[in-house]
């Protein structure tokens, strides 16, 4: 079973991806660069945090338009799983393979803190080592992390149970009070209708590893394996 | 030679908050007038290219695939000659 990490120029979380991969879960993955138009034998896909193409006119708009992205979107149409964290879920958004898009943060300031969110869907492939309700500490790290959908796509992913994390406080309160960013209904992670990609802006590669002191985010890849282990026998 | 002006802004409606941000600053200085304030971005774009027709329809292409996210933004231009 093989990970791939996918890296722009300006991605800057790649290696705390393939670290959680490579020691966390002890499986193969390899580094998948933007030109490349054969991704290989890959069974997941990770598109890392960072600022491709230093985030110049939108996050994500130039390296959307990657030839790596015709693969991973082919990649994705067999049902493969992908998950883009912060720049990565930028990245999803503008390709079109996730609803909305990620705003400003309202405050206007960079958001670089260990954030707590609420597990609101455990019932995927990226949150079945989770419980809804489960209350996890994240790092979050962006700029743009506001996320917006017209009101008729929120109420239908809302319907559909495609919101897979909120911000929350360390009650699990959802509120605006404990909205860092703005994002509608505090929404800090979605999972597509096909329930194959995933976009986040916490990072769950940066709580992985308990020497960091949060581990919570170890949860998403060990479910992706699991997952991917019991589909593939 | 033509010369296209493109103009990105927010959608309506989409909270801008650097936009906010630029109006509070303004009514701090003393400009009590200014009611509200939008920030977008504006791109010069130089074409090899002398069909007015050919070249509106390069840059819709070139703002429906890059320039603009339709989610969230809206777009105009004009052409000139350069």
């Amino acid at each position: 079973m093989n990970w791939g990490v996918l890296l722009f120029p300006g991605s800057n979380c790649a290696e705390d991806c393939f670290h959680a991969v490579d020691k966390i879960l002890e499986k193969p993955v390899k580094y998948l660069w933007h030109k490349d138009t054969d991704l290989g034998d890959v069974d997941a896909i990770i598109i890392p945090g960072g600022f491709s193409y230093g985030d110049h006119l939108r996050p994500g708009a130039i390296a959307h338009l990657s030839p790596a992205m015709t693969a991973v979107k082919e990649f994705a149409s067999r049902g493969g799983l992908v998950i883009g964290i912060c720049n990565g879920f930028q990245i999803l958004t503008e390709a079109k393979m996730l609803p909305g898009s990620l705003l400003q943060n309202c405050g206007l300031k960079f958001l670089c803190q260990d954030q707590t969110l609420v597990v609101d869907n455990a019932d995927t492939p990226f949150t079945s080592e989770y419980t809804s309700g489960d209350v996890l500490v994240f790092p979050i790290a962006h700029n743009e992390g506001n996320y917006y959908a017209a009101p008729d796509t929120i109420a239908e992913m809302e319907a559909n149970g495609q919101i897979l994390f909120r911000y929350c406080s360390p009650e699990g309160e959802v509120s605006d009070e404990t909205n860092p960013n703005g994002s509608i209904n505090s929404i800090a992670g979605i999972i597509n209708r096909t329930g194959n990609i995933v976009g986040m802006m916490p990072h769950p590669e940066r709580s992985s590893d308990s020497v960091l002191g949060l581990s919570d985010g170890k949860g998403v890849f060990v479910s992706m394996l699991k997952h991917l282990e019991a589909t593939q026998g | 030679m033509l010369k296209a002006i493109v103009t990105v802004m927010l959608k309506k409606g989409i909270f801008d908050p650097q936009g906010r941000a630029v109006q509070n600053g303004l009514v701090s200085i003393g400009f009590d007038q200014v009611k509200k304030v939008r920030v977008g971005k504006q791109l010069e774009i130089e074409l090899d290219m002398t069909d007015m027709a050919t070249a509106e329809a390069s840059v819709h292409d070139m703002c429906d695939k890059m320039l603009a996210n339709p989610v969230v933004e809206s777009y105009s231009f004009e052409i000139k000659e350069v």
